[in-house]
């Protein structure tokens, strides 16, 4: 049974319609991600459990109970939030204790409660230290042991993790993990950082225009894209249109060139689909003049982009601009102008249907 | 050989006009402030003493219209302030649509005359009961009117330093009720405007004189006026008198302002 449902949920600003009907579970325990580009309505989703935005339809089911019109500060629910939200005229152990003063426990609990969680999220040095005396990343993570302090049924993050700087969301991304996993608590994490989703949750749902476009784990958003949506919102993906030419044969023609899909077998002959091919799975070799080697897309290097470990080849091809990337070590060969092939493994790409063409 | 500089380094030399400029904008606040010193210190011809101060500071009407006026300085920024701070965040919180509104509303005491102000007031109030309508409490109502714009736009200015959107959502999600997100996370981040609120309010009843005339209250301003026309070296003493309660009034504010924490000291304008 999920522990926490969003049935139906539905919401309008004005005209704007924020969430379409949103229907989401949760299993108790679990890290699920809400990940979208900016006002796909994941925040607001976020505050419809918060109890901070009222749904125009539908339900907020927590353990069973409907909790859709209960007030945010009887959930029970620890938030942290985007901006930086400690009380500037308490301490970072003030901070912490607040959700305990007003549940009227023992100054003796609060304290040593406040020191638990200091002590988890490595700031027990700076429990005497005012909000404005600490760095952005510190701000969370005293941030992150105010909510968990009043044991929340459920643990919401509203992209805590967007207002600091590279490392430290790194960092801080693996810590709250392993927080979360050591505590077993839920959390609904709402981020538009598609490495910081896959990296962290059992779970990610990808949302766009107010609708979720898949639900699925990591592995799975990345590996096996539902929509072309989520194809191109996740990662890097060549997107090439084509038409089944041998559904036996797992045969698609795609400009003047032919590539060899395992998913379209069984397919019919002219059934327009589009294929979805992630850069790190293709291979590229140089090629001779008048060499075209089978079930390859063949193209002149157009442009290189060093990434660090890896290498980006932009190749023009007849089937349109690809992108393949290449360890860093070897991509000198591949100069601008080089004619290559790019070998697409039969077993990876990803074919979804295309409306019949006119 | 390189050349050497004279000059001290980091002391740049000020220009003729500036220092000019300084001196003439000091003269026109001190020299008056020195002409009714010396005339207040006159006793004769050419005796100076202490006599006018004496006289004054052992009037009984001067300590109590003093008291009196400090009472209805301390009623008015209680009111003021209880009735305001709520609106003020509740504004800035859920109606923000309605800010202009309200700060057309906050315009209204410096474009209605006081004459009309004290007139309204005596004919709107006259269905309240007698112990508030015959006594100082309405006095202290239309002081309220008068430190509206000045409390109100304080605490504006407090409200837009900080982030009361994030802080009063993150004190719900950790269970408080609205009172106590009021009164402990909001009010304590809004010392600052509070304590300039307070202070202006106090400067503004000290010194009202229409209202308290009309109503015919022995206020500290209607003692000034009353001074004036009767003793002359007594009136500049108290002139100087009433501008060192306004001047520790001010330097209340930013003594108190600093050691509420200097990165929320603001009097007016927005961060």
């Amino acid at each position: 049974m999920p522990y926490l449902e969003l049935q139906g949920v539905r919401k309008e600003f004005g005209s704007v319609v924020a969430l379409e009907s949103l229907d989401l579970d949760l299993g108790r325990g679990e890290f699920f991600s809400l990940l979208g580009p900016s006002g796909c309505g994941k925040t607001t989703a976020l505050r419809i459990v918060a109890g901070f935005e009222i749904p125009d339809r539908g339900r907020v089911v927590l353990d069973g109970a409907d909790i859709t019109g209960l007030p945010p500060n009887r959930r029970d629910m620890g938030m942290v939030f985007q901006a930086y939200s400690l009380f500037p005229n308490m301490t970072a152990r003030e901070n912490v204790e607040f959700g305990l003063r007003i549940r009227k426990r023992s100054a003796e609990d609060r304290a040593t409660r406040a020191s638990e969680l200091l002590e988890l999220v490595g700031l027990a040095q700076h429990a005497d230290r005012y909000p404005y005396q600490l760095s952005g990343g510190q701000q969370q993570r005293v941030a992150l042991a105010r909510a968990l302090a009043i044991e929340p049924r459920v643990l919401l993050m509203d992209e805590p993790l967007s207002a600091l700087d590279a490392r430290v969301r790194v960092s801080l991304r693996e810590e709250i993990r392993r927080i979360q996993t050591q505590l077993g608590i839920t959390v609904l994490y709402v981020t538009h950082d598609q490495e910081e989703a896959l990296s962290i949750s059992d779970r990610v749902a990808v949302m766009s225009a107010g609708r979720v476009e898949q639900i699925g784990s990591p592995p799975e958003i990345y590996g096996a894209p539902a929509t072309p949506f989520v194809a191109e919102f996740v990662g890097t993906m060549n997107r090439l249109e084509g038409e089944v030419e041998d559904g036996a044969a797992g045969r698609i023609r795609s400009g003047g060139s032919s590539i060899l899909a395992e998913a379209v077998r069984g397919r019919r002959p002219g059934e327009r689909v589009l294929v979805l091919i992630r850069p790190e799975s293709l291979s590229v070799e140089a090629l001779a003049d008048g060499e075209a080697p089978e079930g390859a897309l063949v193209g002149t290097v157009a442009a290189q982009v060093f990434l660090g470990a890896t290498t980006r080849l932009k190749i023009d091809t007849d089937a349109g601009e690809i992108a393949a990337d290449l360890p860093s070590t070897g991509a000198e060969r591949f100069a601008v102008g080089t004619r290559v092939a790019a070998r697409v493994p039969p077993g990876s790409p990803r074919v979804l249907d295309l409306p019949p063409g006119p | 050989m390189a050349a050497v500089s004279t000059r001290p380094a980091g002391r740049s030399r000020v220009p003729w006009w500036a220092v000019l400029w300084l001196l003439l904008g000091a003269a026109y606040f001190l020299l008056p402030l020195f002409a009714t010193a010396q005339f207040s210190l006159q006793v004769g011809r050419n005796a100076y003493g202490l006599d006018a101060y004496r006289e004054i500071l052992q009037d009984p009407f001067f300590r109590q219209s003093l008291a009196f006026s400090f009472k209805l300085s301390v009623y008015t920024i209680v009111v003021a302030l209880v009735l305001l701070v709520p609106t003020a965040y509740w504004v800035h919180l859920k109606l923000p649509r309605l800010r202009p509104v309200v700060e057309f509303l906050t315009v209204l005491p410096f474009v209605v005359p006081p004459i009309v102000l004290v007139v309204g007031l005596l004919r709107g109030f006259r269905w309240t009961p007698t112990w508030f309508y015959g006594g100082y409490l309405l006095l202290v109502a239309g002081y309220v009117v008068l430190a509206f714009p000045y409390v109100y736009r304080s605490l504006d200015a407090g409200l837009r330093a900080i982030d009361i959107h994030t802080l009063t959502e993150a004190a719900l999600s950790l269970g408080a009720s609205w009172p106590t997100v009021l009164l402990r996370v909001i009010v304590p981040n809004l010392k600052a405007s509070l304590l300039s609120a307070a202070f202006l309010t106090f400067a503004i009843v000290m010194g009202e004189f229409t209202m308290a005339v009309i109503m015919l209250f022995n206020t500290f301003a209607v003692y000034i006026a009353y001074v004036m026309e009767t003793q002359a070296t007594g009136a500049a003493a108290l002139s100087l008198i009433s501008f060192a309660i306004t001047w520790l009034s001010m330097l209340g504010i930013l003594l108190a302002a600093r050691r509420v924490g200097g990165r929320q000291v603001q009097i007016g304008g927005v961060r």
